[in-house]
């Protein structure tokens, strides 16, 4: 072929998007333009470049015109720099002799001036035109894939990722932070639409990631430390004490019948604070594994020093150690899947609703554990002062759809919501009142729920609960007031009632930054993780070989959680079959004979890539650690670095195409 | 100060400052994209150069830039602590801090060199960003570069032929 020879002849091709580049920037202006730019041979626009006639309109041309080099003027690169770079090396170029202009998301869709639009795109497509003309056939870089994987977060989510992965015969290491996996499903009753209890689907799941030889289960321990790369990740996970020798501990439970504390005292997180639990405690009984667990913050040992240690004694097989310390395990792992959750939204800052305040004000969450058959009232519905409730509100979007809290919809309150006016009256044959701003109910089934709940006779007042508070009228000051307007209505009605529900929304995790900088993957302003494009690879992140699953990347059911959660193993497990993974090939270079030895790059690298030679006097780069960042390229102060893909004079090419600059002014000066 | 509806309705009739832009991939570059998703709407001054990492800037691209034309130069990285790269754009820091003095010793006035910390999911702040340096550089006018070197090679010019005895006409 022709591109071999020196000569180069340029493709130029502007893509219309249907009306969503060609109704802003004059498309025909801007293919005119190219057309006489130096180099170029073809130049056209076409409806719809990333189709197949689009593509097949590439490689005709690279053919019949003997093209050696491909412009296309169309969307981001992220969305489809992959497709044109393909179409051309599929008609036998080398697919870097290709270079996209972001006309869409950069220019067509942010600018209203149709004429700015067009001169932009004109400057950026000179400016292309003139980098492409410099670009280098280059090979990518192929690195191995490590078959194990890691999967932080014991939620349904990272539940279900596991074990798919296990199922496929991968090995998995499955991290969870609290003594127990399971997550938030693990406190449900019921769950939405079927009203299947969360306990018996979830438990079995739970067990058999317990018992399956492909799982290493870790719980009550953090991923403390993340190095490497796609396929070949190391992975510090801190193991914390929980004071128990794991081997030796059979979940007899006699240690806690032991403790020196004879009632339990302390705040049981798990019952959300509706129990007590002892120093030494299991989270609930089919909590897996089945260790119990010693919390230093509560147990006189370790405050104090001095305890009878009766649970020390009683444990025939000396299970508990005292003076357990942290571990720290290190795996080396080829892909991640984060799983790491929500927490629900503190009630507490909707200051008006009185949680907190008034006892007979529960969150979701308590009523979940109230109504559990295995919670601290065994499903019975009793309120903090003993009663039972007669009369019970549920207020929708407490910290959703909020402008002082949170403007998302967390998707699952208005079904749960449902859920729990049918448990309550199923329960306890108390009138509930749902205060709603909207019900939103869609997916399989859902609706028809909804339906079905609101003809058993549960009430449903649409509006914004404005205030409550303890009913003057009420000497007891038990009965609570709930105004809100009846927006159908028209009208401010004020319902008492014996109990109120607040139905909470979902966050991200306090920890969500941490854990972003972690993995090196990125979050939205609100905190949640961002997926690599919305549509297309929801559960990819933009740092490759870590996927997102569950709640971290966005409030979501069980049902979609679970769909993420396979879909994160099946991206994992195409990866680890496929073996290898084609790297970006933009790493750095040193031109030895340039070089002067002055080592300014050596610090710079972040990856320890760079090293010097003493004998030659010269640096050099390992290109197997290089990440392609570019920093050392831009200190080298004799110009001896290079950077592939983004060599010096690709980007001075660039300036001097934006800037329509030539090269005869600079020979006046 | 220009209002922002003129700003993004400005029509190429009238003289447009051009701005060259440099993004990081995994950041800036990327909140621009989310900016055009969203659709927010921003003055269209600004050409962006995509690199990996904001610690690749070359300070003699910014150089550069100005004295080819560009009316101003605007750097855009993630926010400290979140670089894809760990450090890359606290590289870039030290470098533009340094590089500022420079600028402006050639008279370029500050507000032509900007340098932005702006994250994956700030698609509103592209537009603050952009909106904000597009009307100061307005205001400030062309910057023209290239003519003032033309200008300045003729007065050296004119200077060395003085120097040298000879008569010059003065143009």
């Amino acid at each position: 072929m022709s591109h071999t020879n020196g000569n180069i002849r340029i493709g130029f091709y502007i893509c219309h998007c249907g009306s969503n580049i060609a109704g802003v920037v004059d498309v025909e202006k801007v293919t005119e333009y190219a057309a006489k730019l130096p180099g170029v041979v073809v130049s056209k626009h076409y409806k719809y470049m990333c189709s197949d006639p689009g593509q097949e309109m590439i490689q005709k041309d690279i053919h019949e015109f003997n093209l050696n080099r491909i412009v296309v003027a169309a969307c981001s690169p992220f969305l489809h720099e992959k497709t044109f770079r393909n179409a051309a090396f599929q008609a036998g170029l080398n697919q870097f002799y290709f270079q996209m202009v972001n006309t869409r998301e950069q220019n067509a869709w942010v600018h209203l001036d149709h004429d700015a639009s067009t001169d932009k795109a004109i400057d950026l497509v000179r400016s292309a035109i003139n980098r492409v003309t410099l670009h280098k056939p280059l090979e990518q870089k192929k690195v191995p894939i490590h078959p194990d994987v890691l999967v932080v977060g014991g939620g349904i989510a990272g539940i279900h990722a596991a074990l798919t992965l296990a199922d496929a015969g991968k090995k998995v290491y499955l991290v969870e932070k609290e003594p127990t996996i399971g997550g938030h499903m693990a406190m449900f009753d019921k769950t939405f639409p079927t009203l299947d209890c969360a306990a018996c689907i979830l438990t079995p799941k739970m067990s058999a990631v317990k018992n399956h030889k492909n799982i290493t289960l870790w719980t009550y321990s953090e991923v403390a430390n993340v190095e490497g790369y796609v396929g070949n990740f190391k992975v510090k996970v801190k193991k914390k004490p929980r004071y128990i020798i794991d081997d030796l501990c059979v979940g007899c439970l006699d240690c806690i019948e032991a403790c020196v504390y004879k009632e339990p005292r302390f705040y049981d997180e798990f019952n959300q604070g509706l129990a007590k639990r002892k120093p030494v405690y299991i989270s609930f009984p089919q909590a897996t594994p089945q260790l119990v667990v010693i919390d230093p913050e509560t147990c006189i040992y370790f405050k104090s020093g001095k305890c009878k240690q009766t649970c020390v004694d009683i444990c025939e097989r000396q299970a508990v150690d005292l003076n357990q310390q942290e571990k720290f395990e290190e795996i080396d792992v080829g892909t991640i899947i984060v799983a790491t959750g929500f927490k629900p939204f503190d009630a507490k800052n909707v200051y008006y609703y009185g949680y907190g305040t008034f006892p007979n004000v529960y969150t979701s969450l308590e009523v979940e554990r109230l109504i559990n058959a295995s919670g601290p009232t065994s499903g019975e519905v009793v309120m903090r002062d003993g009663s039972t409730p007669k009369k019970i509100a549920i207020v929708h979007c407490v910290g959703s759809r909020d402008k002082n809290t949170n403007l998302w919809c967390s998707r699952v309150c208005c079904l749960y919501s449902i859920k729990l006016a049918h448990l309550l009256k199923e329960h306890t044959n108390a009138e509930i009142y749902n205060f709603y701003i909207d019900i939103r109910t869609p997916g399989k089934l859902m609706d028809e729920f909804f339906t079905r709940i609101s003809e058993e006779g549960v009430k449903f007042i649409r509006g914004r609960v404005a205030d409550i508070y303890p009913d003057p009228s009420d000497d007891t000051r038990r009965r609570l007031i709930v105004k809100a307007e009846d927006t159908l209505i028209r009208e401010i009605t004020k319902v008492p009632v014996d109990m109120v529900v607040l139905s909470v929304g979902l966050e991200p995790r306090e920890d969500a930054q941490d854990v972003r900088r972690m993995f090196n993957i990125t979050c939205s302003t609100e905190g949640f993780f961002i997926e690599r494009h919305p549509k297309l690879a929801p559960v990819n992140t933009f740092t490759d070989g870590i996927f997102l699953a569950g709640c971290c990347q966005g409030p979501k059911d069980i049902p979609d959680t679970v769909a993420k959660a396979g879909a994160a193993a099946a991206e994992a497990l195409a990866l680890i079959d496929k073996g290898f993974i084609e790297l970006e090939p933009n790493t750095a270079f040193i031109m030895e004979e340039e070089c002067s030895g002055c080592k300014s790059c050596v610090p710079l690298c972040p990856y320890s890539a760079i090293s010097y030679s003493e004998e030659i006097k010269k640096a050099s780069i390992n290109e197997a650690l290089c990440k392609g960042c570019g920093t050392c390229v831009a200190s080298c102060p004799s110009g001896s670095i290079k950077q592939n893909m983004f060599v010096d004079e690709e980007i001075y090419s660039e300036i001097d195409g934006i800037l329509n600059y030539k090269i005869f002014e600079e020979a006046v000066c | 100060m220009l209002n922002e509806q003129n700003l993004e309705h400005n029509t190429s009739k009238e003289w447009q400052p051009k701005i060259v832009a440099f993004f990081c991939n995994w950041c800036t570059y990327t909140a621009a994209d989310l900016a055009g998703v969203s659709r927010i709407k921003h003055a269209p001054n600004i050409r962006v150069i995509r690199v990996m990492c904001s610690g690749r800037v070359d300070p003699q691209f910014i150089l550069d830039s100005f004295a080819k034309g560009a009316d101003g130069v605007l750097i855009g990285g993630c926010h400290p602590g979140d670089c894809h790269y760990q450090e890359g754009n606290y590289k870039c820091l030290r470098r533009f801090e340094l590089l500022r003095r420079v600028v402006e010793s050639f008279g370029i006035d500050a507000d032509r060199l900007r340098l932005e910390w702006i994250s994956a999911s700030e698609g509103d702040r592209v537009r603050l960003v952009v909106n904000d340096m597009a009307s100061k550089v307005k205001a400030l006018g062309p910057l023209a570069f290239p003519k003032k070197q033309i200008e300045w090679a003729q007065e050296m010019f004119i200077e060395e032929e003085e120097f040298a005895g000879k008569e010059v006409e003065y143009v």
